[in-house]
């Protein structure tokens, strides 16, 4: 028996008993969401990928596979994942990545996980294999299952095998430093994108703006010569300690607010420790003193903020949806899940 | 476990009853019921199939929108949405018994934010004029279906529609922040944000695509992308398609994502030049066109680089646009190929499929033979980028058995599209015509849980009911008859 038909008898094992199960890939996102709880059920044995054809930009890999694995066979190839998912302590896997559906400084200028999914296999909460999508850049066959599971954290089946859209590497990379308020950051990051420049990355932390432009040496020479601004040594280094939380304001978070907010929204009223990505559309907050008002911040601007790691939860993790939606979200869940035996509580606490 | 069917269903309420309910809930102006007016809209797109509806509403604002779901659902109505009916796949066709919802009044842009780069529009506006509207700002909106002139952004949505330059920009899903959706039910969800993300499960993505089966789009906010300053195509002939087809894979692997990568054959070549002179070369069995964008001096070198490889690859002859003009020249030939091939013959039925870009060759090839098998003719035209076939078969729509050969002249590229690893569609949708494509490409299980999710937006089946998702009972027929090809495609039209 292959792993993944072991995974679903496991699964229909727990479904007939209501046994609650938590998919587990190497934990690396444990943190994130409401707290895990239930019999482990562990990916791990989902290892490898399974096809890989750089010219068709198509990578297809079972869902227990390192990040780092598969990013080290594009690497080969000049290729990369674009959406550039964080590898928390350095680690994660493939379905993890897709499960949690965060996507890295990329985001903004190249697009999120889901845009980059083009299908996926997935047991259900009946055991069954159900594969959505496809192996092609285009596929508007049925309802695009393989994206809504993106972001779903686990509550809707097991991830097996996932189907991605990869990119070719940029023929170069340039990060330049601006000296910048948080207001001035933001506009100067609205002038920038508005404009011709092949950005593929913006933050403003600790009174400074630096913004990443990947493309072609011509058009990184014409952008040194019209943007100014002090060009960052070590660049690739400050992006991933960016990309997977290793700079010193996530160490130094004890609770950490993730506020995501269209892009012209002003800066966050807090005092606290903040770093804005995403040309304005992300901001990190790191223990503000008013997490209630932030909640309703984002709220007043058209966003949403996340309680993204901390030590209690009382808040919730997530922004509470509309009644209406909450409705269609338990429907869903029972669609998929009809015994709710997968990850119960981490996407909301209901179910 | 119980079949889930979406065909029809019989209305609870004589239709004289709807259509009273329907008059006391809209303006004259906004409900066609004669005969005559209802003709026009007795089909989409996919003109083989046609159908008048029970009648027509023409809301003007959401509240109307509202107010016909709500009579739908109380009488058990089925109701079908339709933008501006370009679809090619019927899924906007009506039934005798169903409310046509045209959201066509429902044009205007909202709102245009250049700082956000957002427009917040309704859905009946046309694709084309969020561009028009944006150019002012610089900005534009990058999915440019080729019928975007007339198109509506909520049947964009409703396809998850693609143009010639989604390789580089994405399809509409791509494109999308924030969707306003009115349910079965008469109410609205807000799904999405304006932000990068929403909390909770993705349901823009899961709306996207989903044909008006699960909700009718009555609002959309649209991310907008700065326009590039200069765009450049070179055109390449090719003396044989693998060559052509491995330039394609060539131009990727060499780093490169172009900003439209088309590919004609000498059938379409042959159609196309005489009515657009384009310029193409009438000699060669393909051209490709290859079109970059960006700063003008990055281009230069970028062009230089890719007719190297196109040459390497074997193109036998490279021209790169000088101008503007010349650009617009050499795009022209692409932009008329449907309007050159339907000069050819009475009709042409246009496919649409996806395959892996290495089996691109074998595929034209095997089109080929098909042309001998069915006696058609068939030009292709290609978004070689991404692999999206569109075949045009040539066919009389006046003669009963071309078009029975056509229909089935067409199923069998889809069963080769699949057979390749393919989709049966990249971007025009299942609707009723690719309905028992759709039992080759998923399985029972898939297709049960289609009727599920169906079923968790719309528990009595009336939005848009037996389009893009076949019952399990129909691929059980299908797949008795399937293997023998040259079967009429279509043995049963929806249960008007
Ligand atoms: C000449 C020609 C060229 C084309 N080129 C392309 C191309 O390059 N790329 C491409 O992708 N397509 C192309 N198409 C197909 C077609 O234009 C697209 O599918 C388009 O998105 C349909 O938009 P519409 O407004 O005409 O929708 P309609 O045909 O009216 O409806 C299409 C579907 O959307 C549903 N729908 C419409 N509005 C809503 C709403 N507000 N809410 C919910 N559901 C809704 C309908 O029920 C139906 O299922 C082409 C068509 C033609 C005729």
């Amino acid at each position: 028996m292959d792993a993944a038909a072991a995974l679903a008898e496991r699964v229909r094992q727990a479904a007939a008993r209501a046994e609650r199960l938590r998919i587990l890939g190497q934990g690396s996102k444990d943190f994130y969401g409401g707290a895990p709880c239930g019999a482990p059920l562990q990916t791990a044995a989902l290892r490898g990928i399974v096809a890989y054809e750089p010219a068709e930009l198509v990578l297809v890999a079972r869902a227990g596979t390192p990040l780092v694995e598969i990013e080290a066979a594009l690497a080969a190839q000049g290729q990369m994942l674009a959406f550039e998912p964080p590898r928390f302590s350095g680690g994660g896997t493939l379905g993890g990545a897709v499960a949690a559906g965060l996507s890295g400084p990329r985001r903004a200028y190249a697009g999120a996980v889901r845009d980059f999914v083009l299908g996926a296999q997935l047991i259900d909460g009946r055991g069954r294999l159900l594969r959505f999508g496809g192996r092609v850049l285009k596929n508007v066959a049925g309802f695009d299952v393989s994206r809504l599971l993106v972001g779903s954290l686990g509550t809707l089946g097991v991830l097996t095998e996932v189907t991605l859209k990869v990119l070719p590497r940029p023929a170069q990379e340039l990060t330049l430093c601006y000296a910048l308020s948080q207001s001035e950051a933001l506009e100067r990051m609205h002038r920038l994108a508005a404009g011709p420049w092949p950005l593929s990355a913006s933050a403003w932390l600790d009174g400074r703006l630096a913004v990443r432009l990947s493309g072609p040496p011509a058009a990184l020479r014409a952008a040194r010569r019209e943007l100014g601004g002090e060009e960052l040594a070590c660049a690739a280094r400050f992006w991933d300690e960016l990309r997977d939380q290793r700079l010193e304001f996530f160490a130094r978070a004890q609770r950490l607010w993730r506020v995501s907010l269209p892009p012209t929204a002003p800066p966050l009223p807090t005092e606290a420790a903040t770093i804005v990505e995403w040309g304005g559309a992300l901001r990190w907050v790191a223990d503000p003193a008013e997490a209630a008002d932030l909640r309703a911040q984002a709220r007043r601007h058209g966003g949403h903020a996340s309680l993204f790691r901390a030590p209690d939860k009382a808040e919730g993790v997530f922004a509470p949806l509309p009644p209406a939606l909450a409705e269609l979200h338990r429907r869903l869940k029972t669609v998929f899940d009809p015994a709710g035996i997968f990850n119960p509580g981490r996407l909301y606490p209901d179910f | 476990m119980s079949a889930p069917i979406l065909e029809a269903r019989r209305a609870a309420t004589a239709p004289r009853e709807v259509l009273a309910r329907l008059r006391r809930a809209l303006p004259a102006s906004a409900l066609l019921t004669a005969p005559e007016e209802l003709k026009p809209y007795e089909c989409d797109g996919l003109t083989l199939y046609r159908q008048p509806p029970l009648a027509v509403a023409l809301p003007g604002d959401e509240d109307q929108v509202l107010a016909v779901l709500r009579i739908c659902r109380a009488t058990g109505t089925p109701v079908i949405a339709r933008g501006a009916g370009t679809g090619l796949s019927g899924g906007a066709t009506p039934r005798a018994d169903a409310v046509l919802l045209v959201l066509s009044r429902l044009d205007r842009i909202l709102h245009l934010d250049p700082q956000a780069r957002s427009a917040r529009v309704q859905p009946g506006v046309r694709n084309l004029a969020i561009s028009e509207a944006a150019a002012p700002y610089g900005l534009t909106y990058a999915p440019d279906p080729s019928s975007q002139i007339a198109c509506s952004i909520g049947g964009n949505i409703a396809e998850n529609s693609g143009g010639v330059h989604c390789l580089k920009y994405g399809l509409t899903l791509h494109n999308l922040l924030r969707l306003r959706v009115a349910t079965i039910e008469g109410e609205i969800l807000e799904l999405g944000s304006e932000a990068l993300d929403a909390p909770g499960y993705d349901l823009v993505a899961l709306l996207t695509g989903s044909e008006g089966l699960l909700g009718v789009v009555t609002e959309a906010t649209l991310r907008l992308i700065p326009a590039a300053p200069c765009a450049r195509v070179v055109l390449a002939a090719f003396d044989d398609l693998k060559r052509a087809g491995a330039a394609v894979a060539a131009v990727i692997a060499a780093g490169f994502i172009p900003a439209g990568l088309e590919l004609m054959d000498r059938p379409a070549i042959a159609a196309v030049e005489p009515y657009a002179q384009a310029g193409y070369p009438l000699d060669a069995e393909a051209i490709l066109l290859c079109e970059l964008d960006g700063t003008a001096e990055a281009l230069d070198e970028e062009l230089a680089r890719v007719e190297a490889v196109l040459r390497a690859a074997g193109a036998r002859d490279c021209r790169v646009s000088r101008s503007d003009a010349e650009r617009a020249r050499l795009w022209a030939g692409r932009k008329a190929a449907f309007p050159a091939v339907g000069r050819l013959a009475p009709d042409y039925y246009c496919m649409d499929g996806t395959i892996p870009k290495k089996a691109l060759a074998a595929v034209l090839g095997e089109i080929r033979a098909m042309e001998k098998k069915y006696g058609l003719a068939c030009a292709n035209v290609f978004h070689a980028g991404d692999g999206n076939l569109h075949p045009l078969i040539l066919f009389d729509a006046n003669r009963p058995e071309q078009v029975a050969r056509a229909e089935a002249f067409g199923q069998e590229i889809l069963q080769r599209c699949v057979a390749h690893g393919g989709s049966i569609t990249g971007e025009h949708g299942v609707g009723i015509e690719k309905l028992d494509a759709m039992c080759a490409q998923f399985g029972a299980d898939e297709l049960e849980l289609f009727h599920a999710l169906k079923r968790a937006f719309d528990p009595y089946g009336l939005l848009n009911p037996g389009k893009a998702i076949p019952s399990l009972h129909r691929c059980a027929e299908f797949g008795r008859l399937h293997v023998h090809a040259g079967r009429l495609p279509h043995p049963e039209l929806p249960r008007f």
